[in-house]
């Protein structure tokens, strides 16, 4: 081979594995990115049944019901809208009412959110953080966790 | 007295560190031997200071001192010792304190094993090494002061997170760091050889043990950290795509390409300019790493506190070490001499399939990790990219570097031949095919798990088919042959080896077997080829928590085998639940069960898995980093390369330059 079609397969091997990987970039970013909406925004939008997402809230306080089996339902609320939820399975340790929770799945004809993964926060001293950006574009509730506070003794 | 003592020498290192970002650097600039050499000792006595400092915080947390904020917040009078040692880096202050100490020992290291370098390449290497310590303890004193004081002390501590109370806390953040910040050296020193301009096999020689050390040291934080993640969060699940892992996961994939890229710099003085971009790649995406972590933009167990402040401070370290050298790069690299054009079959020629494929799977990993940071902050929508995006774009890209790797092993430096690379691999691809009929017909299952794990075999009996063939050429007893084969071919195979063992875990996944039950005292699920019985549920006490265990037996056949106690905790002081798992390794499977809190009937509910051949995936990864050792060992490429040296510094060095 001469020297100039070594290069040539190099640069051509180059090319083509880079092709490669943008092209599975491109086409896994269009179908397999999940948009996280607060209940309120999914009322907004008219989010399309069988649409997979993810949302976030708080649960409403009394709304927790174990249905037959091991099936739940609960609101979930941003103090603007609500969402009714039923989940099938077992349910994070943190998972409370008046707390912090994000779910995916998707919603269903009747606009129920048909959860299949339900994650609550890691520890008591932190909302997940999506919550409290969409509570607090809501007006419900004002950041600052406890961590600032107490430095703000230290200092 | 001991906290302010400690609070004072992190003052001193970061002055001594300024020292030694300027003053070495200068003398490399004015070519003054007795500047140069002031790198060494400002190094060393850097590294002194910043370890007072590390054992001065690990003091108070041990004497559970609550007039320091850092340990009112992340400890507790109860805790066990284990935890208020490791606790020490179980918070955000703490932990940043240790990746200062790691750095500082990457400088003292670098200061101790250099005497084979030449004196403007050590003292350039130091004063990089310098510039990233300074800028790092500056965020530590300026944003995240371990050392701060309350007024007036609080009775008793916060607690540790919970879910950080575990021996994992002792062992993941030490070693996950130890490579993250080992890629400093590799940076330093690709920025040090841009500013001398001098780049040549020679410096691959001396470079390549740091990278190896650094690699190995990261793959086994890896692997700890996957194995601690599905032993303590109850999904059972050892790998999340969270991007967390991932920011381990990228400088892992450019620091093995860089591994691999050296050997050609090496071998054929080539590749000179890819070698120094991977260099400062792969402590770039180690920054990128910290910076993801720390400053609070993902929630995550790693994210500690969101401080704003934090974040923007880790942002502008970022931008200006990857910037700077980058700019370097660029107006550098065009004086380095290119190497020579190499025919595409040949050792080099895969050498280069391989940093294709690893560069190309690490960007998807970066793509992914970064798109919904930037969208929301430019767009603000919220999205989340999870296992299906990766499982379409990283796997893809890997599977045929996983293919390739026996051939590229096969194949001789600068003309090769496929045909004698698959003539040499018969055995291996025999044993592939073996695999493969033997594992449908006996498990069966998605034929993705039996492919995978048929390359899996492949992939191991290929890697040591070249130690076999050269075993079996020539007189001599076989085994005598093999052993005496040098111990780079050895690591080479057993690191290769090491992923086939990784992948056929990965693989037998598909195997594995899921159950979610309402499980009543006495009740029996049967798991995969094991029942479960819950013979009681018990309340217990631990030092700082109330659990409820599930006592459970395990079965196969009717016959007891072993005894799982899974249990649901209650921290008091955090008010905070977590499950422990109740694991029992059986051969190379685990059965698996995690429990919720009991219902009120009295029944619990549990998730139960059997996974097949799961520890493999782990395994593996020890495989690889005994490889790396192994390779670290050899006295021809190794550090006992640098060792040797010392006893004749000039002479080596031409030696290393051939």
């Amino acid at each position: 081979m001469t020297r100039r079609a070594r290069r040539l397969t190099l640069i051509g091997a180059a090319l083509c594995v880079f092709g490669v990987a943008v092209g599975l970039v491109l086409f896994a970013l269009r179908d397999n990115i999940v948009f996280f909406y607060s209940p309120a925004e999914i009322e907004a939008r008219h989010v399309a049944p069988g649409v997979r997402l993810r949302i976030g809230g708080l649960v409403e306080q009394g709304s927790f019901k174990r249905d037959q089996g091991r099936s739940v339902s609960f609101v979930v609320t941003d103090g603007k809208g609500s969402l009714p939820v039923t989940y099938t399975g077992i349910l994070p340790d943190l998972f409370r009412e008046g707390q912090g929770v994000v779910a995916e799945g998707s919603l269903d004809q009747t606009g129920t959110f048909r959860a299949d993964n339900v994650l609550a926060k890691h520890d008591e001293r932190y909302m997940p953080r999506e919550v409290a950006d969409a509570l607090k574009k809501q007006g419900v509730w004002q950041g600052g966790n406890s961590t600032a506070s107490t430095q703000g003794v230290a200092r | 007295m001991i906290v302010e003592a400690g609070h004072y020498a992190l003052v001193l290192a970061f002055v001594l560190a300024l020292f030694q970002a300027t003053v070495p650097l200068i003398g490399v600039g004015l070519r003054d031997a007795r500047l140069m050499q002031s790198a060494r000792s400002v190094a060393l006595t850097q590294f002194a200071f910043v370890a007072i400092a590390y054992a001065a915080l690990t003091y108070a947390h041990v004497t559970s001192d609550f007039s320091l904020v850092n340990v009112y917040e992340n400890s507790h009078s109860a805790k066990p010792l284990v935890y208020k040692i490791s606790g020490v880096w179980g918070n955000h202050e703490g932990s940043m304190l240790l990746w200062v100490l790691v750095l500082s020992i990457c400088g003292a290291s670098v200061a101790l094993f250099s005497r084979i370098m030449p004196e403007t390449l050590r003292a350039g290497a130091l004063g990089v090494q310098g510039w990233i310590g300074a800028a790092f303890l500056l965020f530590v004193l300026a944003t995240s002061n371990p050392f701060a004081r309350f007024a007036q002390a609080p009775l008793e501590g916060r607690d540790l997170n919970p879910i950080l109370q575990d021996p994992g806390l002792a062992i993941h953040p030490p070693l996950l760091y130890l490579g993250y910040v080992g890629f400093s050296v590799t940076f330093s020193f690709a920025a040090a050889a841009l500013i001398s301009g001098r780049i040549d096999a020679g410096w691959a020689r001396i470079v390549r043990p740091w990278v190896l050390a650094a690699w190995t040291f990261l793959t086994l934080g890896i692997a700890m950290g996957s194995y601690w993640a599905y032993y303590t969060l109850g999904w059972g699940g050892f790998w999340f795509w969270d991007p967390v892992e991932n920011a381990s996961l990228m400088p892992w994939l450019a620091g093995t390409a860089l591994l691999h890229c050296m050997s050609v710099m090496q071998k054929r003085d080539a590749l000179k300019i890819w070698t120094i971009f991977l260099a400062i790649l792969a402590f770039s995406l180690s920054l990128l790493g910290t910076f993801l972590v720390r400053s609070g933009v993902l929630t995550s167990v790693h994210a500690f506190a969101n401080d704003p402040a934090r974040g923007v401070f880790i942002l502008v370290i970022l931008v200006l070490f990857i910037g700077g050298a980058l700019v370097l790069f660029a107006l550098r690299a065009n004086t380095l001499q290119a190497g020579g054009v190499f025919a595409p079959v040949s050792r080099e020629g895969a050498l280069v399939l391989n940093n294709l494929l690893l560069t190309c799977a690490c960007a998807t990993v970066f793509i992914g990790t970064l798109y919904p940071l930037v969208l929301e902050a430019v767009t603000g929508e919220k999205i989340s990219v999870g296992a299906p995006y990766f499982n379409l774009t990283f796997v893809p890209l890997c599977l045929p570097l996983a293919i390739a790797m026996p051939f590229g092993q096969q194949l001789a430096w600068k003309r090769g031949s496929l045909l004698g690379a698959a003539q040499r691999l018969t055995l291996a691809i025999g044993c592939e095919f073996l695999a493969v009929v033997a594992l449908a017909l006996v498990k069966g299952g998605p034929v993705l798990s039996v492919m995978a794990a048929g390359l899996a075999i492949f992939l191991i009996t290929g890697s040591f088919a070249d130690i076999g063939a050269r075993a079996l050429r020539g007189g001599g007893h076989v085994f005598a042959r093999a052993f005496g084969l040098p111990r780079s071919a050895w690591a080479t195979a057993i690191a290769h080896a090491g992923i086939g063992v990784t992948l056929f875990g990965l693989a037998s996944t598909g195997w594995g077997v899921e159950e979610v039950a309402r499980m009543q005292p006495g009740q029996t699920v049967a798991v995969g080829p094991y029942e479960v019985t819950v013979a009681s549920i018990t309340p217990g006490k631990g030092p700082n928590y109330d659990e409820t265990v599930a006592h459970t037996l395990v079965r196969s056949g009717g016959v007891a085998i072993t005894e799982i106690n899974p249990s649901q905790r209650f921290y008091p002081v955090r008010e905070m639940h977590r499950a422990e798992a109740g694991i029992a390794t059986l051969g190379l499977g685990q059965i698996y069960m995690s429990v919720a809190e009991v219902n009120r009937d009295g029944s619990i509910d549990a998730r139960l898995y059997w996974k097949p051949f799961v520890i493999l995936i782990w395994i593996g990864a020890l495989v690889m980093a005994a490889g790396g050792l192994l390779s670290l060992s050899d006295r021809r490429i190794g550090f006992a390369f640098v060792a040797r040296a010392r006893r004749s510094a000039a002479p080596a060095f031409q030696q290393a330059a051939e």
